[in-house]
């Protein structure tokens, strides 16, 4: 059990954003033996721990929990725990990794393995919280959970008709398999963005190219900008960027052809910021089959 | 004796399949030719014993030929400009300036180099050393305080020390450990648990092993240590868990403390009352990267860190003396001679511990630092008084100056419950990624960041070993992408004279040349060189993981390489 924790753990990409001196994304977390025995702790502190948080419903744990909510999770789950586009809204009384509160202690503890979710004390920042600051994180988020609507803002199904269908989304993004190449896949869009998030990156799509602190959705940086590139041999290439350094780049065409670069090749070079991706107004896409999309893109991101 | 065992030792360990250099047989061979006839004319001992004395004496020239085992001797750290071949200190010479004077790597010839040996360490996370070369022989240190020597011509290692760490260590950010200090037969280590200790230069065993502070109140040493006589000098880390930081200095010989400079002046001492209550008990103010030494005033310079909490000024008011500052001390007894304060009151993380380097120009003796907080200052390095201060990157936090001329923050600079936008961000104009100078072409050249951060605040208690913020800091939100940047810096204007811009920022130190090049790493695993004088990128070579170190150059049989490590690995290249 240890071993598996700690072996998804190792393989996962986690930035390390508190620097006396560093920091960076795309750094693997140095993960010894010694992490290991500190994860037995806690994992066995989690087998003592109460079911119920022992500070539940106390307003000054709750706002204690605020701040240690601002100093440990913000960065990911941004300010006020509506979600940082990297990490899940947690205002969701639904959640998909942890119901109760002893779940939910645990998830905080150990993190999620594959995922960028890291256990307490692992983020390079030391030792982590105590147990008694978990409970009080636990509070606070408890305290600005809303419970979502008895029914769901929109039409799944008839979203799923459109995603595949015709708002076209699919010519570019995937979603559990099937779909197009060249935008992201969105499998997990729905499980970890907010509505709102997903919303402005439909209307507005080269607002955040990929939504999160640092790009860190993104496997590299230069992920989905633009590029246009013109071949020695006068042959023009539009795509996205896969990856780029100072002297190569890694394009991927609106055919999903994928082209390899030496930039001192090239004739020109140019990238850009704005998205390849068409702007959806409200004339294009109505506001309720945006909604309809969005609620697609939930339920299969609770799965 | 000694080393002759150790050569005998050495002798075995090639018989198990580590190279020996083949200069060295050549002194063994050429030596015994020489010194078997003077022996065997001398009858009193028995043949055996004769044999046993041959041997002994024959090793023991082959010690005092074979470079290889030549002490390091105070006055050769003094006199590094006459080995260049060396690189004997953390930033290559005493003045800070991590300048090589070889030139046979040069602007006509740099576009062959090629690598020539890769040494993978096996560690995870992020590689910061800066490796030490002694007559043939490289000496670095990896992650989880591991420290190792190589030969320096083929890569192959000689011995490795891996230290047992406690599994509750409190590093803020990672297991790094940016390099060795050495001097005699010894190389020194400050480790993640707060120990000081020092290896044997030969073997790597552990001669002496003194604990600094406790761990468990999050003091560790992640910088390399600075060498100045007898004194191992070296600064603690721990300004993210408010521990009361210190400069220290330890005899090399026994290891004993012989004193300890506090970065934050305790009751009845000089600058006390710049905090406010007890916060200087918990003050932080680190000193965790390598200062520099003047011998002509006996001084060193070392810099300091963030008071704590890092993002959070309510409860510290004043100026929180001696935190980012440069601090000019005795070498032989730790006593301030002055200090320069770079930003008062810091809210924002803005660790001034970036290499201070040594510039003499027009008969003025300056010490130069391009600050994290992003401006570019110069001081004179006999009094500690400003002479300019301009920025080199994106800076918002500070319109004005001081009577001295020092930038001093806006009102509305200061962290707030719902976050504010200030430039530089957190991680700093620089950071710890040591810069260079050259005094032919007269620049200085930096590694630099565009980004802005929010710094938003939360009261946050002091508990003993656990992170001490006050603060959170987000990207700003306009989420447009951070830029890096080598810059080339003219210390007499602050005119920034050519500037290199990065795919994206670089945690990578930089080396300049006598071959009129510069060399730096940066984030997508690239080696490159550029023409010190323009910017222009003549070189570069993939090594396959981020560059968090700094090069550094030397030489072998009269060979020059530039070494540098990248993801977890130390490279070495030189001409084919």
């Amino acid at each position: 059990m240890i071993l598996s924790v700690n072996f998804a753990l190792a393989g996962l990409r986690w930035p390390h954003f508190r620097f006396g001196g560093t920091a960076v994304r795309n750094s693997f977390s140095a993960r010894s033996f010694a992490s290991s025995l500190l994860l037995l702790c806690l994992v066995s502190s989690v087998t003592h721990a109460d079911d119920r948080n022992p500070l539940a419903n106390d307003p000054k744990a709750a706002k204690a929990g605020e701040y240690e909510f601002r100093i440990n999770c913000a960065l990911c789950h941004g300010l006020g725990a509506h979600g940082g586009g990297r990490g899940p809204d947690l205002t969701r009384a639904q959640k998909k990794h942890a119901h109760s509160d002893a779940e939910m202690f645990q998830v905080i503890s150990n993190g999620i393995a594959g995922t960028a979710m890291p256990a307490n004390g692992t983020n390079g920042q030391g030792v982590g919280m105590t147990d008694d600051e978990i409970w009080q994180l636990i509070a606070y988020i408890r305290s600005v959970e809303v419970k979502a609507p008895a029914n769901p803002l929109g039409d799944a199904a008839h979203g799923k008709e459109l995603f595949y269908g015709d708002a076209n989304c699919s010519l570019c993004h995937m979603v559990e398999g099937k779909g197009g190449r060249l935008g992201p896949d969105l499998t997990s869009a729905g499980g970890s963005r907010t509505r709102e998030s997903i919303i402005d990156s439909v209307r507005h799509p080269s607002h955040h190219l990929a939504w999160g602190l640092t790009e860190a959705t993104k496997e590299f940086p230069q992920e989905y900008e633009s590029i246009t590139v013109v071949t020695a041999d006068g042959k023009e290439i539009s795509g996205v960027a896969m990856n780029e350094d100072y002297f190569s780049v890694q394009i991927m065409d609106s055919s999903e052809r994928i082209h390899l670069l030496e930039k001192d090749k090239l004739r020109s070079f140019q990238k850009s910021r704005q998205s390849m991706m068409p702007p959806y107004d409200s004339s294009s896409l109505s506001d309720k089959d945006l909604e309809d999309i969005v609620t697609f893109l939930f339920s299969v991101g609770a799965k | 004796m000694t080393d002759s065992l150790v050569i005998l030792n050495d002798l075995l360990r090639d018989l198990r399949g580590h190279p020996l250099r083949p200069s060295w047989f050549k002194a063994f061979s050429r030596e015994a030719r020489a010194v078997f006839p003077k022996i065997a004319k001398k009858k009193q001992f028995a043949r055996v014993q004769l044999g046993l004395f041959f041997i002994s004496i024959l090793l023991h020239f082959a010690t005092m030929l074979c470079p290889a085992h030549a002490q390091v001797t105070f006055d050769r750290l003094l006199n590094s400009a006459k080995e260049p071949q060396n690189w004997l200190t953390y930033s290559g010479d005493y003045a800070g300036r991590r300048h090589s004077a070889l030139d046979q790597i040069n602007l006509a010839n740099v576009r062959t180099l090629t690598a020539k040996w890769v040494y993978q360490t096996g560690a995870e996370g992020k590689l910061e050393a800066t490796p030490l070369v002694v007559d043939g022989v490289l000496y670095a240190t990896a992650q989880d305080d591991r420290a190792f020597a190589l030969d320096a011509h083929s890569g192959r290692p000689i011995w490795l020390y891996q230290r047992q760490l406690p599994g509750d260590l409190r590093p803020c950010c990672g297991h790094v450990n940016r390099g060795l200090a050495i001097l005699g037969n010894k190389v020194f280590l400050g480790t993640l648990d707060a120990h000081v200790i020092a290896l044997d230069a030969k073997t790597g065993n552990v001669v002496w092993d003194v604990t600094s502070a406790d761990y468990q109140k999050g003091y560790s040493f992640t910088g390399a240590p600075l060498v100045v006589k007898n004194l191992i000098i070296t600064g603690i880390s721990g300004g993210e868990y408010g521990v009361r930081g210190f400069v220290d200095a330890y005899d090399a010989v026994t290891g004993e403390r012989k004193w300890r400079f506090y970065t934050v002046p305790g009751p009845g001492e000089p600058g006390h009352d710049t905090w406010e209550g007890d916060s200087w008990k918990v003050g932080g103010a680190p000193a965790w990267n390598t200062g520099t030494y003047d011998p002509e005033t006996d001084q060193i310079f070392w810099p300091t860190g963030n008071p704590a909490p890092s993002n959070r000024g309510e409860g510290r008011a004043g100026d929180n003396l001696y935190s980012n500052s440069l601090l000019a001390l005795k070498a032989a007894t730790g006593k301030l001679n002055w200090y320069f304060q770079f930003t008062k009151h810091d809210e924002h993380d803005w660790d001034a511990t970036q290499i201070p380097v040594m510039i003499d120009a027009n008969g003025k003796h300056l010490i130069a630092q391009a600050n994290r907080n992003g401006f570019f200052y110069v001081l004179d390095r006999t009094t500690g008084k400003l002479i300019s201060a301009n920025a080199y990157g994106k800076t918002t936090w500070s319109d004005t100056k001081d009577a001295e001329g020092r930038p001093i923050a806006n009102k509305n600079s200061s962290p707030t419950l719902q976050g504010r936008t200030v430039c530089p961000g957190a991680l700093g104009t620089t950071n710890y990624m040591p810069p260079a100078y050259d005094a032919q072409t007269g620049l200085f050249y930096v590694t630099a960041r565009d980004q802005c951060d929010i710094f938003s605040t939360a009261p946050q208690p002091y508990e003993a070993g656990h992170a001490y913020y006050g603060s959170a800091y987000f990207p700003s939100e306009d989420a447009k992408p951070y830029l890096g940047f080598l810059k080339a810096i003219d210390p007499a204007t602050g005119e920034i004279k050519w500037k290199f811009q990065h795919t994206t920022p670089t945690w990578s130190g930089v080396l300049s040349t006598a071959g009129g090049l510069v060399f730096t790493g940066d984030a997508e695993g690239n080696f490159i060189a550029l023409d010190a004088a323009s910017g222009k990128p003549l070189w570069h070579f993939q090594m396959g993981g981020a560059v968090y170190a700094a090069p550094m150059a030397f030489a072998v049989d009269g060979k020059e390489y530039i070494a540098i490590a990248a993801g977890s690995s130390v490279y070495a290249f030189a001409l084919p």
